[in-house]
């Protein structure tokens, strides 16, 4: 009743605004996103490419900052002014979404069915009947290192532990560059770069990361300490002042040739090929025995969804259906080396360094993030928990084992796997 | 909303007129749409229904360690906030502003317009250019202490725990003491200058001046400031996020209400933002400043005296 | 005239205070300005020092200027900050008048309502808003963000001027009534001259967070017809966040413009002040 009153009070205003509703006969579809980076990928790669095969629909990359996206979005599926097209993030934000009836269901769009189960199930409801976000990329972590550095210091790429600090130890007694560019003042680098890292190596990939879902293991068993030990040991191998590093001071550090070793997410490849000026590598965690099984987080990062209040779907699905094609993998992970396509069909990459990333798919197990599903539905968050207290641990602010028993105690509070 | 006349008297319509604009639109914009999400605080959202709890949700913010630490560690930092602004920015804030009223003060128009300048700039510019002067990878505050010898005085203030609240008080109290400033000057200035001179007659000059005749007199103003800064402060949210993150780390150790708030209202990466909860926050936020605003109003205003020029 | 006794260290510790302390105010903003001249290995090299021959670039400003049209947003940014104002005056200083001058039944009442916008953020009603916005057909309008902005200044405004109203003397008021000038020409011909320089307080308070509104623009106006040069500002800056020279160009952009506004308003607030102080 009085939002109608209101609705009238302010129609009256509104010749103000532009009532120009000009009615062209061209639909025009908007994507919301979080990837201000990839703006100039999407206005003169990809939404030509799709443009010139189908007249009549126009799109608009609306990104918004990443801070800000998930707030601004929410807001605006609430009050019905989201664009036609919406980036998901992975599991249960986007899952939150799907329940709410923002996303509409893509089970059975075409082209779903290029994408392996492993690749949809971050977009899925638990049972796996429903998908509602087209997969596009997934993001590989990893150690990034300044070539040149490692040369003049006589290096050799470090496969184990006992290595990979051994080779932390002599760049820092050679002194000309900082050891290992983090920093823990955003603190998801330390979560993310870090214990997302390296962890899989102790946990054992996906065998640990179900077992924890399932209540079999706990974040304070051995398997869940030891990174946060390993990440103790860190500490003084990163710059002086670390506390408040940023994560783009970190980049500087790396890409100005300061720094030898950068605990990385694939998706820098794109930025660090343009800043930096000297040659770079890169190796997956190191392993504690040469000969080990490796684990990588090999994590689905990003999708793309229809919101279900849009005018256009039927373009919009058109659009989707065109984005869970090969072409669209193809154009999308050469313009954006180190977001690694899920399309089932291979990707031919012409970046060294993201087929270096994209090569330990066939010698190590992949995994995704441990937080991810399941166990940051409630409150405390584990996620955001996981990154307050990786940078604790870093800081030496807490110990591994009492960073572990508040995540364990975290996360005991709600959660209650059924035994 | 009574604007009824009294017996005697006919309806006294430019009251109404007065008052209709402003009433209007503040009620339809802003009242209503706060009503709106404020009275979610009773409600609790089961399979997508909204659900009437009655207090449920306040027992949650209090008796849930997972919340109610959260909170009282947030109320916490936002006193020490509070207190900073109090204790350096308005007194400062009031040096610069007698120094700046005093009469013939050459380049006093520079002055001014200067120290005001922090006061127009975005959250967006400030948080980030004092991230970089605070940025040990840029090296200018360490540098700038290594001049006066005072280099191993500087740590990564917003990265430790016991500085970064601290430091971001300064920052937004350098941000703000415009503010102060400028309204004690024009306090100061409105001050008669048949006051002064018969002051000074009396050979009351100088500093006793400032405090025996001009300080009374710019005391309505300072409690103005004082009122401004107590909800500003509790409402400050865009500082510490632009600063520190949603998460206002580390270890929440800049965390305060409005940065509270904002994570459990809208949510943050995987935390699904939780509206009933947010609005329980926000409750408790709007009764502190409530009761901040009546102590003002009901103790404090009433018996400061005014002055007529 | 006040005869001149102060003397000449007192004249030299208040030049020391307000000079040092303009040094602290202007400090960051020269240093983010200085640097966006430089070349990346200028800016990392040697922080502090002006841009010389060798670290001189242009590369951040060629960045900025190519991402978007920057005078549009700031054309967008005046077009909301003066519409608000010039409806938070207006109507905050006729509702403080009202307060302030008329004894009426609920007049405390009205008071502490039109005072309760201070105390919640507005951020919260957010989704009411746009909702309210969407019904209306005014998402993506600048007439929105000027609605929510006057709402959200009036509070202050009448909180602040009805202070300032209750020192306009009764004797000058009363005369007038005696005169037999209306309730609307005092109000506009007597008292307003005489609080203008409270106004100019106002306008300056209520400018700046309207100017520096990341939030509402996202939210209410995010088209590209629409934006505002914050938004504008913030948006480069999550897409250029490791590139310094851009960055710093792009700070100094948004700096720039609300400088010169400032300067030029400046004069009309000290102007308003001190015309106000001369009786």
């Amino acid at each position: 009743m009085t939002t109608k009153l209101l609705t009238a009070l302010l129609l009256g205003t509104s010749i103000l605004g532009s009532a120009g509703l000009a009615h062209a006969e061209d639909v025009t579809l908007n994507i919301e996103s979080w990837r201000g980076d990839d703006l100039a990928i999407w206005k003169d790669k990809l939404i030509p490419a799709f443009e010139a095969k189908n007249p009549g629909i126009k799109v608009v990359f609306a990104p918004s900052a990443p801070t800000e996206y998930d707030a601004a979005l929410g807001a605006k599926l609430a009050a019905g002014s989201a664009g036609d097209l919406i980036t998901c993030r992975p599991f249960d934000k986007s899952l939150e979404l799907f329940k709410k009836g923002n996303l509409a269901d893509l089970s059975a769009l075409p082209g779903m069915e290029n994408f392996s189960p492993v690749a949809k199930s971050a977009w899925q409801t638990d049972d796996g009947k429903s998908s509602f976000c087209v997969p596009m990329a997934s993001v590989i972590h990893g150690f990034i290192y300044n070539k040149d550095a490692f040369d003049k210091l006589g290096i050799k790429v470090p496969e184990t532990r006992d290595e990979f600090f051994a080779a932390l130890d002599k760049i820092k007694a050679d002194g000309t560059y900082i050891p290992m560019a983090m920093g823990t003042k955003d603190l998801w680098e330390a979560a993310t770069m870090g214990y997302q890292n390296i962890g899989p190596n102790y946990w054992k990939g996906e065998d640990g990361r179900k077992a924890l879902i399932k209540g079999d293991q706990k974040l304070t068993d051995k398997d869940w300490v030891a990174p946060f030990e390993e990440l103790a040991k860190w500490k003084p191998y990163l710059g002086d002042g670390f506390e408040a590093q940023t994560y783009p001071d970190s980049q500087n550090l790396f890409t100005l040739g300061r720094a030898a070793i950068y605990p990385a997410g694939s998706w820098e490849i794109g930025l660090f090929n343009t800043q930096a000026q000297f040659k770079m590598g890169a190796f997956p965690p190191p392993v504690e025995k040469a000969g080990d099984t490796c684990y990588i987080s090999d994590h689905t990062d990003i999708g793309m969804g229809l919101n279900a209040a849009s005018k256009h779907a039927d373009a919009a699905k058109t659009f989707l259906s065109w984005v869970a094609s090969p072409d669209f993998a193809t154009i999308y992970a050469n313009a954006l080396p180190g977001f690694f396509s899920l399309n089932s069909s291979p990707v031919k990459m012409e970046d060294p360094l993201a087929q270096e990333f994209v090569s330990w798919r066939g010698k190590c197990k992949s995994t995704i993030r441990s937080t991810y599903q399941i166990l940051s539905r409630g409150t405390p968050n584990l996620e955001n928990e996981t990154w307050v207290e990786s940078a604790n641990v870093i800081n030496g602010t807490d110990t591994p084992e009492a960073a572990a028993k508040k995540l364990q105690d975290g996360l005991d509070s709600w959660y209650h796997p059924a035994k | 909303m009574a604007v009824q006349a009294r017996p005697k008297r006919p309806f006294r319509w430019h009251i109404a007129v007065f008052l209709a604009p402003a009433v209007l639109v503040y009620t339809a914009i802003m009242i209503l749409p706060l009503a709106g999400t404020l009275q979610l605080s009773l409600f609790r959202n089961v399979d997508q229904h909204q659900v009437f709890v009655g207090l449920d949700n306040f027992r949650t913010l209090f008796g849930d360690p997972n919340w109610s630490v959260n909170f009282w560690n947030a109320l916490r930092n936002n006193v020490w906030f509070f207190i900073i602004h109090m204790l350096v920015q308005n007194p400062v804030g009031v040096l610069l502003a007698a120094l700046l009223s005093s009469p013939r003060l050459r380049f006093s128009a520079f002055y001014r317009t200067a120290i005001f300048v922090p006061t127009i700039l975005s959250f967006v510019i400030v948080g980030f250019a004092w991230k970089l002067i605070l940025s040990p990878l840029w090296g200018v505050a360490p540098h700038l202490m290594d001049i006066v010898g005072l280099r191993s005085l500087f740590t990564p203030w917003l990265g430790k725990e016991q500085y970064a609240l601290t430091a971001l008080s300064l920052i937004s109290v350098w941000q703000f003491i415009g503010i102060p400033m400028m309204l004690i000057y024009a306090a100061l200035l409105s001050i008669p200058d048949e006051v002064i001179e018969a002051a000074e007659c009396d050979g009351i000059t100088g500093l006793s001046q400032f405090w025996k005749i001009k300080l009374p007199l710019i005391l309505p103003s300072i409690g103005i400031i004082s009122i401004l800064t107590f909800v500003g402060n509790f409402n400050a949210f865009d500082l510490i996020y632009t600063a520190q993150g949603a998460l206002a780390g580390p270890n929440y150790s800049t965390d305060i209400l409005g940065t509270f708030l904002y994570r459990a209202f809208f949510g943050f990466q995987l935390q699904v933002g939780d509206p009933n909860m947010g609005a329980t926050i926000a409750t408790m936020m709007f009764l502190i400043i409530l009761g901040g605003v009546c102590v003002y109003l009901f103790l404090i205003q009433t018996r400061l005296r005014r002055y007529q020029f | 005239m006040s005869i001149a006794t102060r003397s000449l260290p007192r004249t030299i510790g208040a030049h020391a205070i307000l000079l040092t302390y303009t040094v602290i105010a202007l400090f960051p903003v020269v240093l983010v300005i200085m640097n966006s001249f430089k070349s990346r290995a200028g800016i990392f090299g040697a922080p502090l020092t002006p841009p010389t021959p060798k670290t001189f670039d242009l590369i951040g400003y060629t960045t900025v200027i190519g991402q978007g049209d920057f005078f549009h947003y700031f054309q967008n940014s005046l077009v909301v900050t003066v519409g608000s104002l010039f409806f938070v005056l207006l109507f905050g200083a006729m509702a403080a008048f009202a307060l302030s001058e008329y004894r009426f039944r609920g007049n405390t009442l009205m008071g502490l309502y039109l005072a309760l916008g201070i105390m919640i953020p507005i951020r919260l009603a957010t989704v009411a808003i746009l909702q309210l916005m969407v019904a209306s057909g005014l998402v993506n309008t600048l007439t929105a963000l000027i609605l929510v902005y006057t709402a959200q200044g009036l509070p202050l405004a009448v909180f602040i001027l009805s202070e300032f109203m209750k020192q306009v003397s009764d004797d000058l008021k009363n005369a007038g009534r005696i005169d037999g000038l209306s309730e609307y020409t005092i109000f506009f011909r007597l008292v307003v001259p005489l609080v203008r320089p409270s106004m100019a307080t106002v306008a300056v308070f209520t400018m700046i967070p309207i100017w520096n509104d990341l939030w509402f623009p996202l939210i209410l106006a995010p088209s590209e017809e629409t934006k505002t040069v914050t938004l504008g500002a913030q948006l480069f800056l999550g897409q250029f966040v490791t590139n310094w020279n851009a960055i710093l160009a792009a700070l100094s952009l948004a700096i720039l413009p609300v400088l010169v506004l400032y300067v030029i308003f400046s004069r009309q607030l000290i102007r308003g002040i001190t015309s106000g102080a001369v009786k």
